[in-house]
């Protein structure tokens, strides 16, 4: 198919046009907007580097940045933690691998945003209940205060998501040769050994892969924040795509919010480069 | 690996304790949506004394259930069924059109999906609704836009593997390039199809955010509902998670009728 020919671009243009329109156009609209006053409808006057300035005085704005570096920064570590773990206990050869494969991923079939209601029903209630049962202070009150909120928006996430990881896991544990880990088993290695030696370098790129995939999620994640805390108490437990959400269409300051948006997109954005740039780095190695 | 049966015996019994665990929220939610109130905060583990179905019903009728399920297969069905078949065809044109250009094409498709919906957003629904596009058609437009990179980089990726040699055939024997695409080359690309189904299943069946910017209320999809149900029974837990259980119910089922399909989809599009 020759660049000039027709059928060309008839087969590219629905996508070219989609893409344009709902991601091109919007993207480049946005970043103009953030150096005028725009209102959702139009704008009067440029403000230059207003809205960027504002942003670094925005407590509100760097405190929901800072709660979500932490978030991530959390999930990421116990997340490939977890998936790994659950990924090595369904390869081992049992009568249950498919069934607890099936259990462990189910949670990723659901919207964040119903599980995020099941668990404040699991804090709030379950949680309260067994504390006031069994005399346990730290089980009462969760989501009441920043730090439960934490831990609670923590725990849904690692529990939704680490299914997804152990298939990532899953699939790179399953291109382990069965020779190597037999031929260190010939040779004396124990189950610590061979993980250690035989196993663990084969999967290292699952690792790369896992962990800048866990970031970028946690890093965007919204709907959870949404139905289990909704941002309480005070505000503590937002993270920056709630509070780019309700810039823009709870306070509606469209420049403003968007403005934000870009600086999001610019975390987002050195996430994914490193992620390429490693990539490539280990690529040139092997 | 005779020897390893007695330890695989402990790991069998340490992942079914997992499993357990991993499925507690959900035997919490079931059981107490049918119990009442009372019955919930009276003992939240137990069975409930005697099954209320109250809820359901109300839950039920509230949710204006039948309506958003309807919703959201339509928006979920047609995105997909858009997406599948323009993002193939692009795939196949750049797959076989090796110039730079096709290049350069392949690159802006694969960088779109790195840019976070967060970041158009706000731009995005005030663009679409400068021309009335905020309903449920303007929505899934919106999805074949922000769905099309990955499966574009999936289809491209599977073009690799079907020889040029079938166009060269069916050019010789007559057909068109669409009558080529169509006939030979889509229905070797089904795996790929059935893995960008599902994962666009899973993605813009639970989504949540763009669709309560962007539809009326007459054209809420179940998540919509789900959250302004929930937002109006904060403290009945009965009838919320009775709402919570009929939620969830459609894409389990859907789970359990495509589970292996579903997991090596994810398996495919995550490890790409």
């Amino acid at each position: 198919m020759r660049n000039r020919s027709p059928a060309f671009w008839l087969f590219i243009a629905p996508v070219l046009v989609a893409l344009m329109l709902v991601v091109g156009v919007p993207l480049l609209m946005g970043f103009f907007y953030t150096f005028t006053d725009w209102n959702g409808l139009g704008f009067n006057q440029f403000v230059g580097f207003e809205h960027y300035s504002r942003l670094l005085g925005d407590d509100r704005f760097l405190s929901s940045l800072w709660f979500t570096i932490q978030f991530s920064f959390v999930s990421v570590i116990l997340l490939n933690i977890i998936g790994l773990g659950l990924a090595l206990i369904v390869t081992q050869k049992l009568k249950t691998s498919n069934f607890l494969r099936t259990i462990f991923f189910m949670p990723n079939l659901i919207g964040g945003l119903i599980l995020g209601f099941i668990w404040q029903f699991i804090f709030i209630n379950v949680f309260g209940q067994i504390g006031q049962f069994m005399n346990v202070d730290g089980l009462q009150g969760w989501l009441s205060t920043p730090t439960t909120g934490f831990w609670g928006l923590v725990i849904l996430t690692v529990w939704q998501l680490a299914g997804y990881i152990m298939i990532i896991y899953i699939a790179y544990l399953q291109n382990v040769p069965g020779e190597l880990i037999e031929a260190s088993q010939i040779d004396g290695a124990g189950p610590v050994q061979r993980f250690k030696n035989v196993t663990f370098p084969l999967i290292a790129p699952a690792f790369t892969v896992s962990m800048f995939l866990t970031l970028s999620v946690s890093f965007k994640i919204y709907d959870q924040n949404l139905s289990l805390t909704d941002g309480g108490p005070f505000n503590s437990t937002e993270m920056v795509a709630m509070n780019i959400v309700y810039t823009a269409f709870d306070s509606n300051e469209m420049a403003y919010g968007q403005a934000k948006a870009v600086v999001f997109l610019i975390f987002v954005s050195i996430i994914a480069i490193s992620q390429v740039y490693y990539n490539k780095k280990r690529e040139v190695e092997m | 690996m005779k020897q390893q049966n007695g330890k695989n015996y402990w790991v069998e019994i340490l992942g079914i304790f997992l499993a357990l665990i991993w499925l507690s929220p959900f035997y919490l939610m079931v059981v107490n949506s049918f119990k009442t109130n009372r019955d919930i905060f009276e003992d939240v583990l137990g069975l409930p004394p005697e099954a209320v179905f109250a809820n359901y019903v109300q839950a039920f009728h509230d949710l204006d259930f039948l309506n958003a399920l309807w919703n959201s297969t339509f928006i979920t069905v047609s995105s997909i069924v858009l997406i599948i078949i323009f993002s193939s065809m692009a795939g196949y044109a750049l797959a076989r059109n090796k110039s730079k250009l096709s290049g350069a094409l392949l690159l802006i498709f694969v960088s779109a999906m790195l840019i976070p919906f967060q970041a158009v957003m706000i731009t995005l629904t005030s663009f679409f609704s400068s021309f009335q596009m905020l309903n449920q058609y303007g929505l899934i437009f919106m999805y074949l836009g922000f769905g099309c990179s990955l499966a574009i980089f999936l289809y491209h990726g599977a073009m690799t593997g079907i020889s040029i040699t079938l166009d060269e055939a069916a050019t010789i024997d007559g057909a068109s390039r669409f009558q080529t695409f169509w006939y030979i080359i889509f229905p070797l690309l089904k795996p790929i199809s059935v893995t960008v189904a599902i994962l666009n299943v899973i993605w813009i069946w639970n989504d949540y955010l763009l669709p309560s910017l962007v539809l009326s209320s007459e054209e809420a999809t179940i998540p919509i509902n789900m959250y302004y149900f929930f937002g109006e029974y904060t403290r009945q837990w009965d009838l919320a998670l009775a709402g919570l259980t009929l939620a969830i119910i459609p894409i389990i089922i859907f789970y359990f009728f495509a589970q292996k399909q579903i997991i090596s989809g994810v398996t495919d599009g995550a490890v790409k």
